[in-house]
């Protein structure tokens, strides 16, 4: 009797817990849908062809986020050509060689840089690069991106590096290899599609900020595609239009954020795409 | 025949944990050497100090004299890398790379350069996996992934991968610990095969492995060598009596 009580006892708890955890599953993505839902309902009926490649134009005149498509594709391209060779590089070192005070401190430090606010970045840039350049420009912009770049690259390699098998490591050297090429030819492959994720989703990261190029790329009204002149980006032709006084910019704000999330879940599905192992 | 390789009076520490205690002995050419004992009695550590596998172990320490064809291999001026390719080794976990089956037995090739055009590495890729006793099984598949394999021959492979660069010596860490009877007899006689080439030694769990492949046993208890003998003597009248009771299975 005692023991069939507790049998039901333990069939309730565990049926109750499940639905807890699944409830609480639901919240967690029914944000996310809802987001991407009214998204998609009040942008979808702006978007056109003149919309994806034109450049802003005064209130009533149409007008388009082209030149901010391109800014942020230029903007990301360059912070992604600065920032995932020093963070990969970086992430190697932490793995293979990082175990010494040195290495602790670069940890530490590129936790806490991952922390950091990406507007105070922007601000850093500003001092460094646009003040003396006395103007804002793309090259600024990329700039501040890869700073954010870096050690979400350095963290993710490491880890991913870390997962790589000791007794891989040791079959390459039992052969007569040199350290350098077990690192770069049995364990960075082996390693390669995680430091892919790793490098994908620092790029959707990035490619979603604002803050840090609001004071450094600015913006732009043109197509330009030169590093030493204010660029625009999408994030920011966002802001303009969302601040804006009329309906019409609000819309194509809405518009060009499902332009935006758009591309990021590209990459997401990149990197899912990417991670399927070859070996 | 001569001895290849020789230890003299060799104490190895992991930081202050002393874990090998003033082993001398002989390893001759061209034969098999067992090493047996019970668990954590160091066998698997003196096993990786002929080819300097403790190197990347931070802490480790070594005194003593390892000699290999005469040549004291813990001088400071030993080419470890040159050493590895002499003395090769497999693992008691199999560890093919990520990679395709001929690319697992041509790496250790083509980081030697040892290889003269695509048709040379190709001959030698062949060449170590029939030694291995591989070939037949993998020949019509060279280009689909090491992981594919079945743990014996992932084993195999990883026989074929150190045979590839020619070494004089093969380290054998428990090769068929983790493999069933048939895979199992098949290293075994591999290892019998492989021995007409090559100094062999090899740690082992199963008294009766190293009583059918080895010519020579040594026993080691605690970090002590207790007896080297023929393998002969050692399984019907070792000079020990701790040895006894070990084979014996009175203890371990």
């Amino acid at each position: 009797m005692m023991d069939r009580n507790t049998h039901s006892r333990r069939k309730l708890v565990s049926g109750a817990m499940t639905l807890i955890t699944a409830a609480c599953a639901i919240a967690a993505i029914i944000v996310l849908v809802l987001i991407l839902t009214y998204i998609a309902a009040k942008g979808l009926t702006t978007i056109n062809y003149e919309f994806l490649t034109d450049t802003p134009k005064p209130v009533g005149e149409g007008g388009g986020i082209g030149n901010a498509i391109m800014g942020s594709a230029l903007m990301t391209l360059l912070a992604t050509a600065i920032g995932l060779p020093i963070g990969i590089g970086a992430g190697v070192y932490l793995a293979e060689f990082g175990e010494n005070i040195f290495g602790n401190t670069v940890r530490f430090l590129a936790d806490t840089l991952i922390g950091v606010p990406s507007i105070i970045v922007g601000i850093f840039i500003y001092t460094l690069i646009v003040l003396p350049m006395g103007r804002q420009s793309g090259l600024a912009g990329a700039l501040s991106l890869a700073i954010i770049m870096i050690p979400i690259v350095a963290r993710t390699t490491e880890e991913m590096i870390r997962l790589v098998p000791q007794s891989m490591r040791e079959g390459a050297l039992a052969l007569g290899a040199p350290q350098w090429r077990v690192t770069w030819n049995i364990v960075m492959p082996a390693a390669a599609s995680g430091i892919a994720t790793g490098a994908m989703l620092s790029i959707a990261r990035i490619s979603g900020e604002t803050a840090p190029l609001l004071f450094t790329a600015l913006n732009s009204r043109f197509y330009n595609y030169f590093f030493d002149q204010p660029m625009a980006s999408l994030t920011v032709q966002i802001y303009n239009y969302a601040t804006g006084p009329f309906e019409i910019e609000h819309q194509m704000a809405w518009a060009a954020t499902l332009i935006l999330v758009g591309l990021i879940l590209v990459i997401n599905v990149l990197v899912r795409f990417l991670t399927k192992k070859k070996y | 025949m001569g001895d290849k390789i020789s230890i003299k009076n060799l104490n190895f520490y992991y930081g202050k944990n002393q874990a090998l205690y003033d082993i001398s002995m002989k390893i001759p050419e061209r034969e098999v050497m067992a090493f047996v004992g019970p668990s954590g009695c160091g066998k698997s550590t003196f096993l990786r100090v002929f080819n300097r596998m403790n190197d990347t172990i931070p802490y480790a320490r070594v005194e003593g004299e390892v000699k290999i064809d005469g040549k004291n291999i813990y001088k400071t001026k030993t080419d470890v890398v040159a050493l590895r390719r002499k003395v090769g080794m497999v693992f008691q976990k199999s560890n093919p790379f990520p990679k395709s089956i001929f690319e697992n037995v041509a790496y250790g090739i083509r980081i030697n350069k040892m290889h003269s055009g695509k048709k040379d590495l190709a001959d030698r890729v062949e060449k170590a996996l029939r030694d291995a006793a591989l070939w037949d099984e993998v020949s019509d598949r060279l280009n689909t992934s090491a992981f594919g394999l079945s743990g014996g021959q992932q084993q195999r492979l990883c026989i074929a991968r150190a045979l590839a660069v020619q070494p004089e010596v093969i380290l054998m860490d428990e090769p068929a610990s983790a493999l069933d009877p048939i895979a199992t007899q098949k290293i075994e006689e591999l290892v019998v095969e492989l021995k007409k080439k090559y100094t062999i030694v090899i740690v082992t769990h199963n008294m009766q492995q190293a009583a059918r492949i080895s010519d020579k046993t040594a026993f080691f208890m605690l970090g002590k060598l207790i007896e080297v003998n023929p393998t002969e003597k050692m399984f019907t009248n070792p000079d020990d009596e701790l040895t006894e009771d070990y084979i014996t299975g009175r203890f371990g």
